[in-house]
């Protein structure tokens, strides 16, 4: 475990120093600051607007991170030539892909937690009545992203940086469509067809499960049943890939 | 026991695509170091030196063999806590600054704050990078990375330190101190396994060598125990006052003369027929100026043996 954090740690300062977080705060300042401009504009619905806006951002901004760091994670290290003398050190492949997993959760815990403190503030300077939905809904864009991650981090542990961006923002964005490839497949009249859209509908991560941003928005709160089905579905998802990862990572040579 | 063993060693890198040929960077490479030795690994580029450290450090996985270090087998955690390591041109977190990149490393291994605190200081200093300890490894050079990398392999006071090339990329200054260094470290009783290419670092450091050629061990043991084996000696005699190619019996014992205005360079194959030569120079009326018996040195063994092969 100690092992874990010390590599936690780095990966936490090595992601602050990066210059990368900042630009994307700062785009979700923005972000923020155009839905409170769009929001004076739209007189009666603007809470809504506001609240839909904000989610977005942060949910975007996240994923982006995700994505894109998480990638960086493995591939910089290996490209840099790092990992030689950390791996060197009496430290297991596991306990390292732990590590720079955790250091990147922390950062995304924290910055969602930032974002959404922003956020806050804007729709209560608005002069909109903060919801409790809002919150349920920023809960399970933490767990889409962790969950985002994984897939990042699984994807960069055997292709390049490119092919690994590719095949996680292609696979986030099948697994927002999950559903209606169902239904598609429900209708479908080819046996193939239904047979290769249910595949993909049950290996594929249902990422619009963890999806309540519209309701929220409109302060519908979501049963607390759901919420915690959608966040143990994302949790035990990003488990499972993550031991995809070590066990791909542990036979790799170097 | 040995603080490094290699047994019957086989690395073969198994390509991505299936009509590409695997190949085999390491035959059957055996041998052993033992505890307080320091153990030069000499090769030519690509003889498969990193890749043979790379396995010891459970970096690469062998493809048949048995590799242990200080006892327990190569490749579990275990057998890293006692090893330093330092890699080839080495590349580090450019965003830490000097101290910082060593307190991470010293945090690795386990270390305690204040013997963090202590070894940093000290290391730092033995390198000679106390001044730039608060500067961005990014803005470091190459020598100094160098350094910074051989203060991280030594961070925890290691049994065992295995270093590829380094003293490539320091200036004369960098290399006697990396010497000093290594040889403080038998002092205390530590084992060194280093490659290079350069063989009078070797001449001066090593107990032993070891030198591979295309992945297969061609030569082993004490450098004077090599060196006699092979010691195919060539004598120079310089003398004044004759013109050897005029001599017909120095011309057929001679390999070679050079002849430079009154100055004449009789080279020998071997000891064999100097007295007769220096006879023959003296009766022509020739005044001695010197004889230098040329003993096989390491490099004369490291080219001869990996010529041979090649
Ligand atoms: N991933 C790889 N796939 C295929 N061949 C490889 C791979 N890595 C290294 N090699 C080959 O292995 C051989 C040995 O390489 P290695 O780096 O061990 O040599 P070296 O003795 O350290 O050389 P140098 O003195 O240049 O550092 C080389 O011929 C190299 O081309
Ligand atoms: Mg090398």
């Amino acid at each position: 475990m100690r092992a874990i954090l010390v590599v936690a740690g780095n990966t936490y300062r090595e992601t602050i120093r990066d210059k990368i977080l900042y630009n994307l705060v700062l785009f979700a300042i923005l972000l923020i600051g155009t839905s409170v401009l769009l929001g004076t504009l739209t007189i009666g619905e603007q809470s809504r607007i506001v609240n839909d806006l904000g989610l977005a951002a942060i949910n975007l901004v996240a994923v982006i991170i995700a994505i894109f760091v998480g990638i960086g994670l493995v591939t910089k290290e290996m490209e840099r030539r790092t990992i030689y003398t950390i791996l060197a050190r009496p430290i297991t492949r596991v306990q390292f892909i732990l590590g720079k997993y955790l250091g990147l959760g922390f950062i995304i815990v924290v910055n969602i937690a930032i974002m959404f403190a922003m956020f806050l503030a804007t729709v209560w300077l608005s002069g909109n009545a903060i919801h409790r939905s809002l919150f349920q809904a920023v809960e399970l864009i933490l767990v889409e992203t962790l969950l985002v991650m994984a897939i990042a981090l699984f994807f960069s542990t055997f292709s390049s940086p490119i092919l690994s961006a590719t095949m996680t923002l292609g696979l986030y964005v099948i697994g927002h469509l999950t559903s209606d490839l169902k239904a598609i497949a429900d209708k479908s009249q080819s046996q193939l067809t239904e047979v290769v859209l249910t595949t993909v509908y049950y290996v594929c991560p249902n990422l619009e499960f963890m999806n309540v941003k519209g309701q929220a928005a409109s302060g519908v709160l979501v049963e607390a049943v759901y919420q915690m089905t959608a966040t143990a579905y994302g949790l035990l998802y990003a488990g499972l890939i993550l031991t995809g990862a070590c066990l791909i990572f542990q036979r790799r040579d170097f | 026991m040995d603080a490094i063993l290699i047994e019957r060693l086989t690395k073969t890198y198994q390509p991505m695509w299936p009509w590409e040929r695997p190949v085999t960077v390491l035959a059957d490479v055996s041998l052993s170091i033992s505890r307080g030795e320091i153990f030069g690994f000499l090769g030519h580029n690509g003889a498969g030196k990193t890749t043979t450290m790379k396995i010891l450090l459970g970096l690469l996985r062998a493809t048949s063999g048995r590799v242990e270090l200080l006892g327990s087998l190569a490749g579990n955690v275990a057998s890293r806590s006692q090893v330093g390591y330092l890699p080839e041109s080495p590349y580090f977190y450019d965003y830490l600054t000097a101290e910082e990149f060593l307190c991470f490393y010293g945090k690795l291994a386990g270390l305690a704050r204040e013997v963090i605190q202590r070894r940093t200081a000290e290391l730092l200093e033995r390198v000679g990078l106390t001044e730039s300890r608060h500067r961005q490894l990014r803005k470091f050079s190459k020598g100094m990375l160098q350094r910074i990398g051989l203060a991280q392999a030594l961070i925890h006071d290691p049994e065992l330190v295995i270093l590829d090339e380094p003293m490539s990329g320091l200036d004369p200054i960098g290399r006697k101190e990396v010497r000093d260094i290594i040889l403080s470290l038998r002092d205390h009783g530590k084992t060194v396994f280093f490659s290079t290419h350069i063989i009078s670092d070797v001449e001066m450091l090593c107990d032993r060598v070891g030198i591979l050629a295309r992945g297969k061990v061609l030569a082993l043991g004490r450098i004077e125990e090599l060196v006699k084996e092979h010691a195919i000696q060539s004598v120079e005699v310089v003398c004044d006052g004759v013109v050897g190619a005029e001599l017909p019996d120095v011309q057929s014992l001679a390999t070679r003369i050079v002849q430079r205005g009154e100055r004449c360079l009789v080279i020998l194959s071997g000891q064999g027929h100097l007295e007769q030569v220096l006879a023959i120079l003296r009766q022509a009326g020739g005044r001695l100026v010197s004889v230098i018996p040329h003993k096989n040195s390491l490099e004369d063994i490291f080219l001869e043996r990996t010529n041979r092969k090649v």
